[in-house]
């Protein structure tokens, strides 16, 4: 709907000026941050900042709670996810999520992944896209014999990773992920973590995170947030990871990162 | 280690009485024991009562389960005419019900908003509230002359045993309702998100994620609302009709067991008369075709159900 461009911009996902209310509670105010292709960009902050309310803002999560609305723009490949006129299924369908809880469905592995494609008549060879989604996903060696059982059979860990590859399976361009190893042991995360440096050559994430090492390990990119005087979330500051935790510019960041407060 | 004043713990570890505690699980035991205690009664009884009906010289059993004559004072005992003119008011009934109650259930617990769902509730429990012999009137002054009216009147019988289903279904549909409705919203929200979360539509997301998820608990509210309509009795007693008939016509007066049992306890019934111990015979009748249903219903929903935790 904006400027149309010949070349695509490296930035797949920006918001202007985003602010997001719960009533007439603004959660979150003025952010301005590009999210960068086949990049891993990580959300940090203290408790009750905002971050998954803004993660959830990237894909129109929000408005299942009612009384949520917004300001300002979200724009994905340079529109706006919420001029009147965009259907918020088909911004699910190109930009997926996974949860901080692993939450497969009480179907068999297989119909996990299936499902996704199916309800967006994906006319392939099915168990081809299954075994593909799980393989990127580094589930399918672990899964290959049980694919009839049911997801929740499956270790917490494995859960996870089921859930990844399930969103997959709808071939979306961007992954949100809102803490998703917070609820799995070191072994499991290390196994997300790689996950995420694979997938990211093919997709791109944004991740939120309360794991200030999780941050700094995994990803290119950081925001970080904290609230504002009127106790608003908002970005604060936002860089590359790298300089994020070695020479921050504002002095919160460095308390933060430096494990000061928070 | 006293701290502010706290005196020091001495070690014990040996068990300590605890009255309140032993008090309240007894009585939270005879709570449980007195409902199974009253089911046993009313199954002893029943097996009682129907056995002396057995016991009579007039009686075949066998020829009781083949027939569909029922004419107790020439000594015939056919279950079927009175067996079908149940199932039909019962199936006529649930297909009312069940559609109509999953789509309510469905639309208030993933469509409708908040607002709305408060306004809709209380409606529809005051139409669980209504007594049945209202429904029974309504079913004999609107429904019948309704469906006299739509299919003529030379068609439909001023006692039917459609009219009396119909409207059996609008008493069952709260009930049917509010269960499915609990048993979707037990759902947890984290699947739904899920199911969004891959750019899924309400109504994908509502019959392929929540509605299997929420299978045994609709299946139990259909189960419940099965034996409801059989052994529902003030509205068939009222619209149905008051004699035996062995019929299939929706339209044609026909008994139903309930009604019959009625009919027949309401007048002088001398006890030990073999009218008086055939209406235990078909009580147990009822009770084992409820029994059954239960049983059934049960198999099928430990195969087909999903277990979300």
């Amino acid at each position: 709907m904006t400027q149309p461009s010949t070349e695509r911009s490296p930035f797949v996902l920006e918001t202007k000026d985003l602010g997001i209310f719960y009533g007439d509670f603004r959660a979150v105010a003025s952010v301005n941050i590009p999210i960068e292709r086949h990049k891993i960009t990580a959300i940090i902050g203290p408790s009750g900042c905002g971050k998954s309310t803004l993660l959830r803002a990237f894909n129109r999560m929000n408005e299942l709670s009612t009384g949520t609305r917004i300001e300002g723009e979200v724009l994905f490949e340079g529109e706006n996810l919420y001029h009147p006129m965009v259907d918020p299924v088909e911004v699910r369908y190109r930009i997926g999520m996974v949860f901080q809880k692993p939450n497969p469905f009480p179907k068999s592995i297989y119909e996990n992944i299936a499902w996704g494609a199916r309800i967006h008549g994906y006319k392939g060879k099915m168990e081809e896209l299954v075994e593909s989604c799980l393989r990127q996903a580094a589930l399918w060696d672990e899964v290959k014999d049980k694919l009839t059982q049911s997801g929740l059979a499956l270790s917490g860990g494995q859960q996870q990773r089921l859930c990844i590859a399930r969103a997959l399976a709808v071939q979306p361009e961007v992954i949100l992920m809102d803490e998703p190893a917070s609820a799995l042991d070191p072994i499991a995360t290390l196994k997300i973590e790689e996950l995420m440096q694979e997938l990211k050559k093919n997709y791109t994430i944004v991740i939120v995170t309360h794991n200030m090492q999780q941050a700094a390990r995994a990803s290119d990119r950081t925001a970080m947030m904290m609230i504002n005087h009127e106790r608003s979330g908002t970005v604060i500051e936002f860089n590359e990871t790298q300089k994020i935790f070695t020479n921050p510019k504002d002095k919160r960041t460095e308390d933060y990162v430096t494990g000061r407060f928070g | 280690m006293a701290i502010h004043g706290l005196k020091t713990k001495k070690l014990n570890l040996r068990r300590t009485p605890r009255p309140g505690e032993t008090i309240v699980q007894g009585l939270l035991f005879l709570c449980g024991f007195f409902s199974i205690f009253t089911t046993l009664g009313i199954v002893y009884e029943l097996g009682k009562e129907a056995l002396l009906f057995f016991q009579m010289p007039e009686v075949n059993i066998l020829q009781a389960l083949t027939s569909a004559e029922w004419k107790p004072h020439v000594g015939k005992f056919g279950i079927w005419s009175l067996v079908t003119s149940t199932l039909m008011t019962t199936v006529i009934a649930m297909s009312i019900a069940i559609p109509l109650g999953l789509g309510v259930a469905i639309y208030l617990s993933e469509y409708a908003a908040p607002k709305t769902r408060s306004m809709l509730k209380p409606i529809l429990e005051v139409l669980a509230g209504i007594p049945t012999i209202v429904y029974g009137y309504f079913a004999l002054m609107f429904m019948t002359p309704l469906l006299r009216t739509i299919f003529g009147s030379d068609v439909v019988q001023i006692y039917n045993t459609a009219s009396a289903g119909l409207v059996m279904g609008i008493l069952i549909l709260p009930l049917i309702t509010s269960m499915t409705e609990d048993a979707l919203g037990a759902v947890p929200r984290a699947l739904r998100e899920a199911a969004y979360g891959m750019g899924a539509t309400k109504l994908e997301v509502a019959l392929q994620i929540v509605l299997p998820a929420a299978l045994s608990g609709i299946a139990a509210a259909i189960i419940i609302g099965i034996s409801r309509a059989i052994g529902e009795t003030m509205i068939v007693a009222v619209a149905a009709g008051a004699g035996p008939n062995f019929t299939f016509n929706p339209f044609e007066g026909a008994e139903t067991v309930t009604g019959h049992i009625v009919r027949i306890s309401g007048g002088d019934l001398a006890y030990d008369s073999i009218d008086y111990n055939s209406i235990f015979f078909l009580g147990l009748l009822l009770f084992v075709i409820t029994l059954t249903l239960n049983i059934i219903s049960q198999r099928i929903v430990r195969r087909f159900r999903e277990v979300y935790e």
